[in-house]
């Protein structure tokens, strides 16, 4: 069977009980990919599947045969940096930088969630198209954790990439505390 | 993680005969499953995995109702144009559990045996009738802040997580299962248990059944809400959640279908408070009558004494919300 990793085929052949998380930073050697706790808390190691972003430690790679898995490697590279990346830098969007992969694969999923229409929790009308508030992006992002706290750096840089991909600023911006 | 077998079902008989060995487990999107086999709660010699079985499609039923299937993510439900039209209280309550990356692997099937977050039975150096019985309930004069205040017994106070399944409750809809033999529809109000002496079951699937879908009936209209009580704004479980169908006719309640979350070893409906609603003007006197029948058999452990004021409130808030009364 195999997988593949940002474009390229990756064959998997290991232990079952391998997780994706493990395949793409044991056996791909793909390190920027964070473990943080392991359990689909932290969202440290969230990865896109088929373009749909999940957490890699709680999938199995044997169960991801034929799928597409995009990293953070595959978002950009130093030199050839992401919008996302380039606003996360610009805006200190971090501290130590665990979670930094998982934020920017997270947000760059989020993007296309609110392109897409998809409502929130926080969505006050079900069937409207969702307007990319502060608030929204907020409840979107609660999957990743940031033990430094650089919350509001992190909204900011996602809050940025945003507006500027969008003809028409967002309504209803908040302060974030 | 203990080692296991790994066979995916290519088929739906297949899936049913692998999963009829004591010892083989189904597995979907996983999020919950391979939380608890790195843990050791679980620790199945064979995983059948489903995901290549045709079982997402989200379909309009010959009634008018709505089929999802058991592989149809927690997002694509949730996303759906007509769940977001039709059944709002399913929407909102998958929306208010977990996050975007774990909605995008759990499934409706698992979302249904997704298991209890007691910590007792979580910490496998813990007594725990559901995990191991016989051992003892570790949360009965332990920690339990998060436990039943409803239908608990002596061997188990744990409570049933999910959100998604309080909605499905209030809508009143079906799980529809397979077997080798033939297939079974379940009321998802008959579909979990209360632990009595048998904590370790959860639900009443028998070996060998796997769930092939969830059936919601025709769009019952009125208004739907998801509250939902936690102890974070996002990305927590339910303190106490409650999901409410209501539709008004000439200022007075024509239907009334509430479950909740949080309280019980499964999403709790009782009979006697829809029944109490229906015809009634809505009011806060009667709201508090609702409130006295849902907690009547009530009973806190200590740390989740609070849960019982806080289920009072928070019917009396959404029946005030649904029913446009003195909001």
């Amino acid at each position: 069977m195999s997988i593949s990793v940002n474009g390229e085929a990756r064959p998997f052949t290991g232990d079952p009980r391998t997780s994706l998380l493990d395949f793409l930073r044991r056996d791909c050697g793909l390190s920027g990919t964070k473990k943080g706790c392991d359990h689909g808390q932290c969202g440290a190691c969230t990865v896109l599947v088929n373009g749909q972003r999940i957490n890699s430690c709680l999938s199995l790679a044997i169960m991801h045969d034929g799928h597409e898995v995009t990293t953070i490697e595959g978002m950009g590279s130093p030199g050839n940096l992401s919008p996302l990346q380039e606003a996360m830098v610009r805006h200190d969007g971090y501290q130590c930088g665990y979670c930094t992969p998982g934020q920017i694969c997270s947000a760059n999923a989020l993007m296309a969630e609110i392109k897409a229409g998809w409502p929130s929790f926080v969505s006050d009308d079900l069937e409207a198209a969702p307007l990319p508030t502060d608030a929204e992006i907020q409840e979107r992002m609660s999957g990743n954790l940031c033990r430094c706290g650089a919350y509001a750096n992190i909204l900011a840089a996602i809050r940025e990439v945003i507006d500027e991909q969008s003809d028409q600023p967002a309504q209803g911006q908040e302060q974030v505390a | 993680m203990r080692p296991f077998d790994y066979q995916r079902a290519e088929r739906l008989e297949h899936a049913a005969q692998l999963t009829a060995d004591a010892g083989t487990m189904a597995i979907a999107g996983g999020t919950n499953l391979l939380d608890l086999m790195k843990l050791e709660v679980e620790a199945p010699d064979t995983l059948v995995d489903l995901n290549r079985l045709p079982m997402a499609e989200i379909a309009d039923t010959d009634d008018g109702g709505l089929f999802i299937g058991a592989l149809a993510t927690n997002t694509a439900t949730a996303v759906d144009t007509r769940v977001r039209r039709d059944y709002p209280v399913l929407a909102r309550a998958i929306l208010a559990g977990a996050t975007q990356q774990l909605r995008n692997k759990a499934t409706t099937g698992g979302n249904l045996c997704q298991r209890t977050r007691c910590y007792y039975f979580y910490n496998i150096d813990q007594p725990c009738n559901k995990r191991e019985p016989g051992t003892g309930c570790g949360a009965i004069g332990g920690f339990n802040r998060i436990h039943a205040i409803l239908g608990a017994s002596d061997q188990c106070i744990a409570t049933y997580p999910g959100d998604m399944a309080v909605a499905l409750s209030a809508l009143g809809a079906t799980v529809e299962t397979s077997t080798a033999s033939g297939k079974r529809r379940i009321p998802v109000r008959d579909f979990h248990r209360l632990p009595g002496d048998m904590p370790q079951k959860d639900n009443v699937l028998e070996p060998g059944e796997v769930i092939t879908g969830v059936t919601l009936p025709p769009p019952p209209g009125g208004k739907q809400l998801y509250r939902k009580a936690r102890d974070r704004a996002s990305y927590a479980f339910a303190l106490v959640s409650v999901a409410a169908v209501v539709r008004m006719k000439d200022s007075k309640i024509a239907h009334a279908a509430l479950a909740f979350g949080g309280l019980a070893h499964k999403p709790w409906h009782d009979e006697r408070i829809d029944d109490l609603l229906t015809g009634a003007a809505p009011s806060d006197a009667l709201f508090g009558k609702a409130a006295d029948l849902l907690l009547d058999q009530a009973r806190g452990w200590g740390d989740n004494d609070f849960k019982i004021p806080l289920a009072r409130r928070a019917l009396i808030a959404t029946l005030r919300e649904a029913t446009g009364t003195n909001v």
